[in-house]
């Protein structure tokens, strides 16, 4: 028997790769994953003008299916997963009774009966709990493939052209937010156009044993198109610009989807109850307490998580999230104020250790790339 | 190997000493581990550093780290490209990514800091 004491994360089948490639390997979400393998700005950069190739085998895989898999996972989410087309997929949130958010997802159609929902590597394991509860008394069952699977994603504007000679899946009629089963370099996969980053991009699901192999490929194909492997510090960055939540930092188990800025997320109107629907509503109807801003910093400093944000001498909330944005070259921030604090033009002060140092609000994304 | 001419800090600092004045800045191997630096924060002019006290911030685009004094004594200088090119630290650690120039207030604190074998041996034991 091991000592159950000691402490352990997973590692995917590439992070002896990883390190071989020369990255930085860090404990992430129960993870041993790459932050990055060179500069965390040059591969930011990589990805909005070339392409990235991403491990990301930590993400969580939930298969869902049996007759009553929609039903039962509208019953759980805050979103309606009947209501999506065979192949296709939208963002989801799984929410606690009093309408906190325990973790946002991916839910992908794959069949009539069949899903695929994706959670946070962190949250994978309440997830999968959470779900396996809530489908009780539905003729449906979870099928928990979190360590079966590895997903590797390639974002950029080359990802096209990088992934198309290598799959059968026909990436041109394959619309964001649409899932294709395929091969990819010959192995059984799951394509789908999603992402993280705010480019255009795949993500591709394939059994953990095939991992590696695909890895070797997809890294040759990058390469060749003057990309780079990307570890998880340019990931932030890049979600960061596009205004895209990160579980932990804007969303947790005290915010809702509605002061996140998701409230379209949450389909109020579908038909049945759904853990969290009372107390969702009631923040519909009332209003949130609290929302979440953009920030451009304007002052000299770089907003960090945990930050006081101030309104005059009145505190009006806290950053979440904030870096010197690659590329725009200023400091950009995510932070929680109150709902007055929150108009697109208003100027706040953030505290950055003894200095206030103003910043304004703006709309999100702070990045949106060309169509 | 690092500069033979400079001292440094166990805090990877390193001192270059011109009469009275010393000019502090940090080193390749602490550069290259805070990754891109996109933010430096320095004191102002006339303000008295206390050795191994914090005297500013360099921050990369995921870290944010104090930088601490090798000697106690006055601010003489900041080095202004800092604000609009941070990536000198990276590019340039010992040259024009320097940070503050001090009059040095007790000499004898230098004896204390390591020479370049020292850091060496440092930095190379991880």
């Amino acid at each position: 028997m091991t000592d159950a004491l000691e402490p352990s994360v997973h590692v995917t089948p590439l992070t002896e790769t990883h390190r071989e490639l020369g990255a930085r390997l860090i404990e992430f979400g129960g993870w041993l994953m790459p932050v990055q393998y060179g500069s965390i700005i040059e591969e930011h950069r990589t990805v909005r003008e070339r392409v990235g190739l991403f491990d990301l085998s930590h993400m969580g895989e939930l298969y869902v299916e049996g007759p009553d898999a929609g039903p039962a996972l509208a019953a759980a989410l805050v979103t309606d997963p009947p209501s999506l087309a065979v192949g296709r997929a939208h963002y989801s949130m799984i929410c606690a009774p009093d309408g906190g958010v325990i973790d946002d997802l991916i839910v992908y159609r794959l069949g009539e009966a069949r899903f695929l929902v994706v959670a946070n590597a962190g949250n994978a394991a309440v997830v999968s709990d959470a779900l396996a509860e809530r489908l009780k008394g539905f003729r449906a069952v979870l099928d928990d493939r979190s360590l079966a699977t590895g997903l590797l994603a390639v974002q950029g504007p080359r990802a096209r052209e990088v992934l198309a000679p290598l799959t059968d899946v026909d990436l041109s009629s394959l619309r964001y937010y649409a899932a294709a089963e395929g091969t990819v370099a010959g192995i059984d996969a799951l394509v789908a156009r999603t992402g993280y980053t705010g480019e255009d991009g795949f993500e591709v699901f394939v059994e953990t044993s095939r991992t590696a192999g695909l890895w070797d490929v997809l890294l040759d194909a990058v390469r060749a198109a003057d990309g780079l492997p990307v570890g998880l510090g340019a990931r932030d960055t890049l979600r960061l610009e596009a205004g895209m939540p990160l579980y932990g930092n804007e969303l947790d188990r005290d915010t809702t989807p509605y002061e996140a800025g998701l409230g379209r997320v949450v389909k109020l109107g579908k038909a049945g109850d759904f853990v969290g629907r009372a107390a969702l509503e009631k923040v519909a109807r009332d209003g949130p307490s609290r929302r979440l801003a953009g920030l451009v910093v304007e002052g000299r400093g770089i907003a960090r998580h945990g930050h006081p944000v101030w309104s005059g001498e009145r505190r009006t909330g806290v950053v979440t999230s904030g870096t010197q944005s690659p590329t725009l070259g200023v400091p950009i921030a995510m932070a929680y104020v109150a709902p007055g604090d929150a108009e697109p033009g208003t100027v706040v002060d953030i505290e950055i250790r003894e200095a206030r140092v103003a910043a304004r609000v703006v709309a999100l994304p702070f990045y949106r790339r060309n169509p | 190997m690092v500069p033979t001419d400079l001292r440094y800090t166990t805090d990877h600092e390193w001192v270059r000493v011109d009469g009275d004045e010393a000019t502090i800045g940090i080193t390749a191997y602490a550069a290259d581990q805070l990754g891109d630096i996109v933010f430096v924060e320095l004191p102002d002019i006339g303000r008295p550093l206390e050795q191994f006290a914090a005297f500013g911030v360099v921050e990369s685009v995921k870290a944010v780290s104090d930088l601490f004094a090798p000697v106690s004594g006055e601010v003489t200088g900041t080095n202004p490209d800092l604000a609009g090119s941070p990536e000198l630290v990276n590019s340039d650690p010992y040259g024009g990514g320097w940070m503050v120039r001090v009059r040095i207030g007790d000499a004898g604190q230098l004896d204390g800091l390591l020479d370049a074998d020292a850091y060496d041996a440092l930095i190379s034991a991880g």
